[in-house]
C-alpha cells in the first residue's frame, strides 16, 4: 500500500534497498547529501551529484533529466551516516526554466527494487525556488524512515548546500551545474514544441553547441551539433513594462497576399508542388517555412526508413540465431530453408521501406526543384540567377542561407540551411582537420585557405543582404596570411577598414568593438539610445578573426571572450576562422567561446543534427560556380551603395 | 455512422463509401467528477494523458505522449497535453493524429492508452470517452466510453493494427494502473 505523504509526514521503510524515482515536467538535477547523527554533512565526499555520481550505497544520475532513478542501499552507507537528503535543482546555464513555480510539480516516489511504491510525495506550492530538498531518509532507533520535506531555496543549489553546512557550498554548486551543462550540451536538443495550428515551425537559434572535452583535446568524433530551433521568449519575460498585444512574429496587421495555390492534382497522383506553399505573412516567410517544412519532412521520412531497416536487420539476426541454436536445423535442408526465409523477410521489408522512402524523396525533390529558383537572394545559392540581378536591399531579410544539408540516403537532395537574421550567435569556420573524409584528403594549408575563402563568402552574403551601412565587417589577420582570400573584400571597399595586422592592430580593433558594445549596452539599459556619441556605429558589426590565437595576448583573448558573450545581444558578432588545436594552450577557458559559436566547415562534414530526430546531416558551404565573378559584382554594388553616405 | 464499441470488438477502418482511410484521430475527452461535500463546486483537476505506442512485431519502437509529441517518423502526432480536461463541452481534450499512409512499413500495431497523471482513479472522472475520427472529414467512426469508474488509474483503450492492405481497430478497454505509458508496458504486451 502506497503512502501518499504530505509535507512533514514520515513513513517507516520496510526495506533498506530502495529506488527513489523522480519525475518532473522538465529536466532537473538530482543529488543527495549524507549527514551524521547531528545532521552535519562531513565534507564534499558525502555528497552525490552529477559531477561525482557514486557514493557507497548511493548512486545518482550524471545529467539533468525529467525522470531519475536513484539507487539507495541503506545498509551499504558508511556507519556514521544517519541521514540521506534527496535534493532537486533546476539546471542553470542551459536556458531552461529558472524557478520551480514555472514548471509542473515534481513527483518523487520511494520504491522497492521491484518497482512497488512505498511512499510518494508531490512537491506542490513551489514558486521562485530553484532548488528544493525533496525527501529525507533518516535512521531512528535503528530503523530507517522517510520524511517528505519539500523545503525550497530561492537562492538555488548553493543556498541549499550552505544551509546544510557544506563547506565551500558556492564552488560546489557551481561545479555541479557545470557538470550538468557539459552533460546537457553533449546531448542533442529535444524536439522543439510545435506551435499549435502551424504545421511547420519557424526556426531561430539558441541551442548549446558541441562541447569540448574537459581536457581540451579534440574529440575523435564530434557529436553532431543541434541546429537551433526558435527560442521563444518565456511568457513573463516582459514583466514590468506595458503588455505588448502584438503577435511577436507578426510584422504588420495588413492581410497577407493570398498564398499561391497548387493546381488541383490529377486523381491518383500527388499534388504538384508549388513554391511558397506554407503559412506566412509574406512570400519570404512562406518560403522560409516551406524550407523548414521540407527539412523536417526529410528528417522524418528518413527516420521511418532507417527504423524499418534496423528492425528488419535485427529480426533477421534473431531468426538466424534461432536457426543456429536449433539442433533440428543441422540435419537436412531445414536450416538453409529457414535462413533463406529470414533473408527473404528482411529483403521484403527493406524493399517496402525503400519504396516508401523513394515516394517521399521524389515528392521532396520535385518540391525543391520549384522552390530553389523562387528563392530570394538571401535564401539562394550563389549559382542562382537572382544574384546576377542583385540590388542593395532596403530591409533586412528574415534569414540567410549559410550552406546546404543532405543525408546519405539521397545526397542530391539539398536542403538550404537558413539562419535567422539578425544573427543570434557568431560563426566558427573550422579550419582544422575534422573527422570528415573531405578534410582528411586535404593538406592543412589548403584547408586553412579554403576556410578563409568561406569566411569571405559568408561575410559577403551578410554585407549583401543588409541595407547599405547597416552592416560592417572588421577583419583581424595578424600575420597577413589571408591577404589572398580577403582580396575581394578589400578591393571592393566594403570593409570598415583595412585588415588589422600585428598585435597592435588586434588590440585596436578589439578595443574599438568593446567600446561599441559597452556604449550601446549602457544606452539600452538607460533607455537613452539617442544620447550615444555620434561616432558610434549602431549598425550590426561582424569581426572576422583569422589565425587565432596568433597575435593575441591574454588581454586580447579576454576581450574576445567578452565580445563573444556580450556582443550578440547588441549586434556585434564573431566569425572565427580557426583550428581549435592552435588554441589548445589556453585549455578549457576557451570552451565557452567555441561552444557559443555555430560551427561550420569549409568542406563537407556531417556534424549538424536536426532538432527533431537528431540525424547527422552533412553540411556543405555555399559553392561558388567555377569562374563566376558574382562575388565581385555583388561586393562592388554593396560598396557603391555605401560610398555616397561616407564623409 | 458511429459505432458504439464494446470491449474486444474489432472494426475495419474503412470509409463508409468503401475507400481506405488515410488519417485518423484518436480523441480523448473527460471531466472531473464534482466532489460531494460542503464545497461541492470545487472539482479537483484531473490530468488524463493519451499516449500511443508503436509496435513492430511486438517490440515497442516509438511512443507518442506528452513529452514526445511527434513520432520520429512524423506519422503520429499528439496535439498537446491538456492538464485539466474539458469543462463540459464534450469535445476532444487531447487528440492523437495518425497518418496511416505514412506509418513506417514495419510498424504493425499502434496501441492507445489513457493514464491518470495526477493519480485519481477513473471513479473521479466523468463523461470520459475515447473516439476514433476520420480526420479527412471529421466523421466519427467509433466511440468507446470509459465508464464503470473502477479503482484503476489507466486504461488500454484500443489498438489499430494492419489487416491486409488496410487497418483495423480493436477496442481493448482493459483497466490497468500506472502514471505514464511506461508503467503500462507489461499490461499492453498480452494484447499484441
Amino acid at each position: 500500500m502506497t503512502a501518499e505523504l504530505v509535507r512533514g509526514q514520515n513513513h517507516t521503510l520496510p526495506q533498506t534497498r530502495l529506488e527513489i524515482r523522480v519525475s518532473a515536467g522538465t529536466p532537473v538535477v538530482a543529488g543527495a547529501t549524507l549527514g551524521d547523527e547531528n545532521g552535519t554533512v562531513r565534507g564534499t565526499e558525502w555528497i552525490a551529484h552529477p559531477g561525482s555520481p557514486q557514493l557507497p550505497g548511493l548512486e545518482v544520475s550524471r545529467q539533468a533529466a525529467a525522470d531519475h532513478r536513484l539507487a539507495v542501499d541503506l545498509d551499504a552507507l558508511p556507519g556514521p551516516v544517519h541521514r540521506v537528503t534527496v535534493l532537486l535543482a533546476l539546471p542553470t546555464g542551459v536556458g531552461g526554466p529558472v524557478r520551480f513555480g514555472a514548471v509542473a510539480s515534481p513527483f518523487v516516489a520511494v520504491t522497492g527494487l521491484d518497482g512497488t511504491e512505498i511512499a510518494t510525495f508531490t512537491l506542490t506550492g513551489l514558486d521562485s525556488e530553484s532548488a528544493v530538498t525533496a525527501l529525507e531518509l533518516y535512521r531512528r532507533q535503528g530503523a530507517w524512515k522517510v520524511r517528505a520535506v519539500g523545503q525550497g531555496y530561492a537562492g538555488g543549489l548553493d543556498a541549499m548546500l550552505a544551509d546544510q553546512g557544506v563547506p565551500g557550498a558556492a564552488e560546489l554548486a557551481h561545479s555541479i551545474q557545470d557538470a550538468v551543462t557539459r552533460a546537457t550540451a553533449r546531448s542533442v536538443a529535444p524536439p522543439p514544441p510545435r506551435t499549435p495550428g502551424a504545421d511547420r515551425v519557424a526556426p531561430g537559434a539558441g541551442a548549446p553547441g558541441p562541447v569540448p572535452p574537459p581536457d581540451g583535446h579534440r574529440p575523435a568524433p564530434q557529436p553532431p551539433e543541434p541546429i537551433a530551433e526558435p527560442a521563444t521568449p518565456p511568457p513573463g519575460a516582459t514583466t514590468g513594462g506595458p503588455i505588448n498585444y502584438a503577435h511577436p512574429r507578426r510584422q504588420s496587421t495588413a492581410p497577407p497576399p493570398p498564398p499561391p495555390t497548387a493546381p488541383p492534382a490529377e486523381p491518383g497522383r500527388p499534388a504538384q508542388p508549388v513554391a511558397g506553399d506554407a503559412t506566412g505573412w509574406s512570400m519570404d516567410e512562406r518560403l522560409y517555412n516551406q524550407i523548414w517544412g521540407m527539412f523536417e519532412d526529410l528528417a522524418r521520412t528518413t527516420a521511418a526508413y532507417r527504423s524499418a531497416v534496423d528492425f528488419a536487420e535485427s529480426r533477421m539476426g534473431q531468426e538466424l540465431d534461432r536457426t543456429l541454436s536449433d539442433p533440428r536445423s543441422r540435419i537436412g535442408g531445414a536450416g538453409d530453408r529457414a535462413r533463406e526465409e529470414a533473408r527473404a523477410k528482411r529483403d521484403e521489408l527493406t524493399t517496402r521501406a525503400r519504396e516508401a522512402l523513394d515516394r517521399d524523396l521524389a515528392q521532396l525533390v520535385a518540391e525543391a526543384a520549384v522552390v530553389e529558383p523562387a528563392l530570394p537572394a538571401a535564401f539562394a545559392g550563389w549559382d542562382n540567377p537572382v544574384w546576377h540581378a542583385y540590388r542593395v536591399p532596403m530591409e533586412i531579410p528574415m534569414a540567410l542561407r549559410i550552406g546546404d544539408l543532405h543525408l546519405p540516403e539521397n545526397p542530391a537532395l539539398h536542403i538550404p540551411l537558413l539562419v535567422r537574421l539578425p544573427l543570434e550567435r557568431g560563426m566558427w569556420i573550422d579550419s582544422g582537420r575534422t573527422t570528415s573524409d573531405a578534410a582528411a584528403l586535404m593538406d592543412s594549408a589548403r584547408l586553412r585557405s579554403l576556410a578563409m575563402e568561406c569566411a569571405v563568402a559568408h561575410a559577403a552574403r551578410l554585407l549583401a543582404v543588409y541595407p547599405a551601412d547597416e552592416f560592417s565587417v572588421h577583419v583581424i589577420d595578424p600575420a597577413g596570411s589571408a591577404a589572398g582570400a580577403l582580396a575581394p573584400l578589400v578591393r571592393s571597399g566594403a570593409l570598415a577598414g583595412p585588415p588589422a595586422s600585428g598585435a597592435g592592430g588586434v588590440a585596436s580593433v578589439l578595443a574599438h568593438l568593446t567600446r561599441r558594445v559597452d556604449l550601446v549596452q549602457m544606452a539600452i539599459r538607460a533607455g537613452a539610445a539617442d544620447s550615444l556619441p555620434p561616432d558610434v556605429d549602431t549598425g550590426e558589426q561582424l569581426l572576422i578573426v583569422n589565425d587565432f590565437p596568433h597575435g593575441f595576448d591574454d588581454r586580447s583573448v579576454t576581450q574576445l571572450r567578452y565580445l563573444a558573450d556580450e556582443g550578440p545581444s547588441v549586434g556585434v558578432h564573431l566569425m572565427m576562422v580557426a583550428d581549435r588545436e592552435d588554441a589548445s594552450a589556453y585549455g578549457p577557458v576557451l570552451d565557452p567561446l567555441w561552444r557559443s559559436l555555430l560551427r561550420v566547415t569549409p568542406v563537407a562534414d556531417d556534424h549538424l543534427a536536426d532538432p527533431w530526430v537528431g540525424h547527422a546531416w552533412t553540411y556543405e558551404p555555399p559553392r561558388m560556380p567555377p569562374g563566376s565573378r558574382v562575388l565581385e559584382q555583388v561586393l562592388a554594388k554593396v560598396a557603391a551603395a555605401r560610398r555616397p553616405r561616407r564623409p | 455512422m458511429t459505432v458504439n464499441m464494446t470491449k474486444g470488438q474489432a472494426i475495419s477502418l474503412q470509409k463508409s463509401d468503401g475507400g481506405t482511410l488515410t488519417a485518423v484521430r484518436m480523441g480523448l475527452g473527460w471531466q472531473a467528477a464534482p466532489r460531494r461535500g460542503l464545497f461541492g463546486s470545487r472539482t479537483r483537476e484531473i490530468d488524463l494523458d493519451a499516449s500511443a505506442v508503436l509496435f513492430a512485431d511486438k517490440q515497442p519502437v516509438d511512443v507518442v505522449f506528452f513529452r514526445h509529441l511527434v513520432s520520429d517518423d512524423g506519422s503520429v502526432k499528439h496535439t498537446g497535453d491538456n492538464l485539466v480536461g474539458g469543462a463540459g463541452s464534450g469535445g476532444d481534450d487531447e487528440a492523437i493524429l495518425v497518418d496511416l499512409q505514412r506509418v513506417p512499413v514495419h510498424i504493425d500495431q499502434i496501441v492507445f492508452t489513457v493514464n491518470s497523471f495526477t493519480g485519481q482513479t477513473f471513479q473521479e472522472v466523468q463523461n470520459a470517452f475515447c473516439r476514433i475520427v476520420d480526420e479527412t472529414n471529421g466523421q466519427e467512426l467509433a466511440r468507446y466510453t470509459l465508464d464503470g469508474g473502477g479503482q484503476y488509474t489507466a486504461q488500454i483503450m484500443a489498438k489499430v493494427h494492419r489487416a491486409g492492405n488496410g487497418w483495423q481497430m480493436t477496442a481493448l478497454g482493459n483497466p490497468a494502473n500506472g502514471r505514464t505509458f511506461q508503467d503500462l508496458m507489461p499490461a499492453i504486451l498480452p494484447h499484441l
